[in-house]
């Protein structure tokens, strides 16, 4: 594929809201991870909590649409003038011309799990309220619909849900998009929101540590669950970029076609999505300078990708998961990987992984603890998801 | 864009398979809607089977029918999964237990809830590491799917199959989202014409609202309005009629897609 460009780009996290929020943070080895204090959750672990989201109003026309899932993507569209960005690439296109592709794993279902506690004893029935919004809150497209409605674009659109590939997978569609010509720029991003769905989920599966998440440590326990909102704007041109040239390079998906849950033993999947998106920006593995690793911090997940990443670049390029900043935002973690891997490129930054303090010594790719100051040039980021539904990207700096 | 659809797959009331439909889209058969499919695809081993929901039977039933009669491997197939709400039954059976003061919740039930969980048994099932992407466009979900399908195709010129499927929610997560009737199809697409090609379409996106194409018969119309993957009846039907036509069909509330629906002539191939 020819080089995307990511002509504006923003966050929202546990770390905080905007880039010089994540970028402080990440500089500060600063975790946004704390114990829990949602929807009464009574036992122990760490979660990562956009602040304020809760106090988010959504526009007058858009009321329907409120949920927390969307207040937290208007907060994300609502920094370093993102929407103002988008504003002109509407201007400059047509608001045809612009798509709009979010990843989502768990939408609005918070509303759902809100309403199940409102059902009518007598009926069963679910109230009123909650079954006319069904659409605009819970129902998986909601959040493209909302960002599409809020940005007052007319192109194509969709949500994509693969878990925690979901927001990863957007970059690669939205490339084939614009070559197919059914757009010339594309809105892509990731949200996902804290529910119990996945508080209790994760848990149920035995896969969450009660202490904030320590990716690749040899103690590593189970993953830290964090919500987040990540969004860019891609475009063939680059003209009118003033954050510093970061381009999407590459692409590669596959499956592992193994367990909905465990990943592929071999990391089979992990090790064709790397390769394919080596092929993609037709580079050679030699060249990358940092792998920002899917590094969830469960036991299996880590081990299989140290696995995979050691097969295909051996044990020299330095590696680290971001995850013990921002949790694992689960849909959101390809936008929040990719907007982290782009500070990096811009900064010179390689973050060391926090919350760690002894590397697992089965590993043998190279995985950092303390942040690096370089020129990064090129950072590969995976991205894995259940259902064994895998995604890397390659950005580079241009 | 251009494509060639290879293979077709689908389940519905009274559209148990790809010829029973061609003969009601034919008017060979009368449509009887009462007659109901219990899909069981019969690829998936049977402690699978037994453990996947009712919505991966569905689309794994029409994902195997569309890949009969044809050369291309399983394994080569990229693939696109399109639903509106995907596992709505169990993401209900998940609410319920979490509006308990228990809150505890099935492992299983857990990972089976994913709006992926289809394209997950798919590549497990046929042993396949090729992509595959899942997605909603709420009402759009089939058109959608058609774009994502379409640009796949374009720019990789891989072979694709296009799963589209939506199950009614169970009561009362039904009020929500009351749809009309189970229905799920399956169309693998490729870049370049086979001996077998059943159509050739050319898609473009076109801005604004403008007539949809509908079913003549009452039923079926009722249907394609009560699903979204049911929304493709139109250009199946189109296929099975074998004529230069043209379908058109809604997008997104604000635009179109047209599809034009060219019969593939026996080519030497």
């Amino acid at each position: 594929m020819g080089p995307l460009f990511l002509t504006k780009f923003t966050a929202v996290t546990a770390l905080g809201h905007g880039l010089e929020a994540q970028y402080l943070a990440l500089c500060e080895r600063r975790s946004g991870l704390h114990p829990s204090n949602f929807e009464n959750i009574d036992f122990d672990m760490a979660i990562g909590r956009v602040k304020d989201v809760e106090t988010v109003t959504l526009p007058t026309d858009l009321e329907v649409f409120d949920c927390r899932n969307n207040q937290l993507a208007l907060l994300g569209l609502q920094q370093d003038g993102f929407q103002e960005a988008v504003m002109a690439a509407r201007a400059r296109y047509g608001p045809h011309r612009v798509a709009v592709l979010i990843g989502t794993s768990t939408s609005g279902i918070l509303e759902t799990e809100r309403a199940y506690r409102q059902q009518d004893l007598e009926t069963g029935a679910l109230p009123e309220n909650f079954c006319s919004r069904y659409r605009y809150t819970h129902n998986t497209f909601s959040v493209g619909h909302f960002v599409r409605s809020y940005l007052r674009l007319t192109g194509p659109a969709m949500v994509v849900s693969t878990a925690c590939s979901s927001s990863a997978k957007v970059f690669a569609s939205a490339s084939r998009w614009i070559t197919a010509g059914f757009c010339d720029a594309a809105v892509v991003g990731g949200v996902d929101s804290l529910c119990l769905t996945t508080l209790c989920g994760f848990s149920a599966l035995d896969l969450v540590s009660k202490e904030p998440c320590r990716p690749c440590a040899v103690d590593r326990d189970g993953l830290s669950i964090g919500e987040a909102a990540g969004f860019a704007l891609l475009e063939k041109e680059n003209e009118t970029s003033n954050q510093g040239g970061v381009a999407l390079l590459g692409y590669g998906e596959s499956c592992d076609a193994h367990h909905m849950s465990h990943p592929h033993p071999m990391g089979t999947g992990a090790i064709l999505a790397m390769q394919g998106a080596l092929r993609s920006a037709n580079l050679q593995a030699s060249v990358i300078d940092y792998i920002q690793l899917h590094g969830t911090a469960t036991k299996a997940n880590d081990r299989v990708e140290d696995k995979a990443v050691s097969e295909v670049f051996g044990s020299e390029v330095p590696c680290s998961s971001t995850k013990g900043w921002t949790g694992h935002t689960l849909g959101a973690a390809g936008a929040v990987g990719s907007i982290l891997a782009s500070l990096c490129l811009t900064h010179g930054l390689i973050p060391g992984t926090v919350n760690t303090h002894i590397v697992d010594p089965e590993f043998s790719s190279f995985v950092i603890l303390e942040n690096q100051r370089q020129q990064v040039r090129t950072i590969l980021s995976n991205f894995f998801g259940f259902g064994g539904n895998n995604c890397c990207l390659i950005f580079g700096s241009v | 864009m251009q494509l060639f659809i290879n293979g077709i797959g689908i389940c519905g009331p009274g559209l148990a398979g790809w010829e029973q439909a061609c003969e009601v889209f034919l008017a060979i058969r009368p449509y009887c809607q009462e007659d109901l499919s219990q899909p069981a695809p019969t690829f998936l081993p049977p402690n699978e089977l037994r453990r996947s929901s009712e919505v991966v039977k569905w689309s794994l039933q029409v994902a195997h029918e569309a890949l009969q009669h044809n050369h291309v491997s399983a394994h080569d197939i990229t693939t696109v999964f399109t639903t509106s709400g995907g596992e709505s039954a169990i993401l209900q059976q998940l609410c319920l237990a979490l509006a308990t003061t228990e809150r505890v919740i099935s492992p299983t039930l857990f990972h089976h809830s994913v709006h992926n969980a289809a394209a997950g048994y798919w590549s497990i099932g046929i042993e396949s590491h090729q992509p595959s992407v899942s997605l909603s466009c709420y009402d759009s979900s089939f058109g959608g799917g058609l774009i994502e399908a379409g640009t796949y195709i374009c720019v990789n010129s891989w072979p694709v199959l296009l799963v589209a499927y939506d199950l009614p929610p169970p009561p009362p997560l039904y009020t929500a989202r009351p749809l009309a009737a189970p229905f799920a199809t399956a169309l693998l697409f490729s870049s370049q014409q086979f001996s077998h090609s059943l159509a050739q379409l050319s898609i473009q996106l076109v801005q604004g609202t403008g007539k949809e194409t509908r079913m003549a018969e009452a039923s079926l119309e009722i249907l394609r309005k009560g699903n979204p993957a049911a929304r493709a009846l139109p250009l199946l039907s189109a296929i099975a009629k074998g004529k230069k036509t043209q379908v058109s069909m809604s997008y997104l509330d604000d635009n179109q897609l047209l599809i034009d629906v060219t019969p593939c002539q026996p080519c030497q191939n």
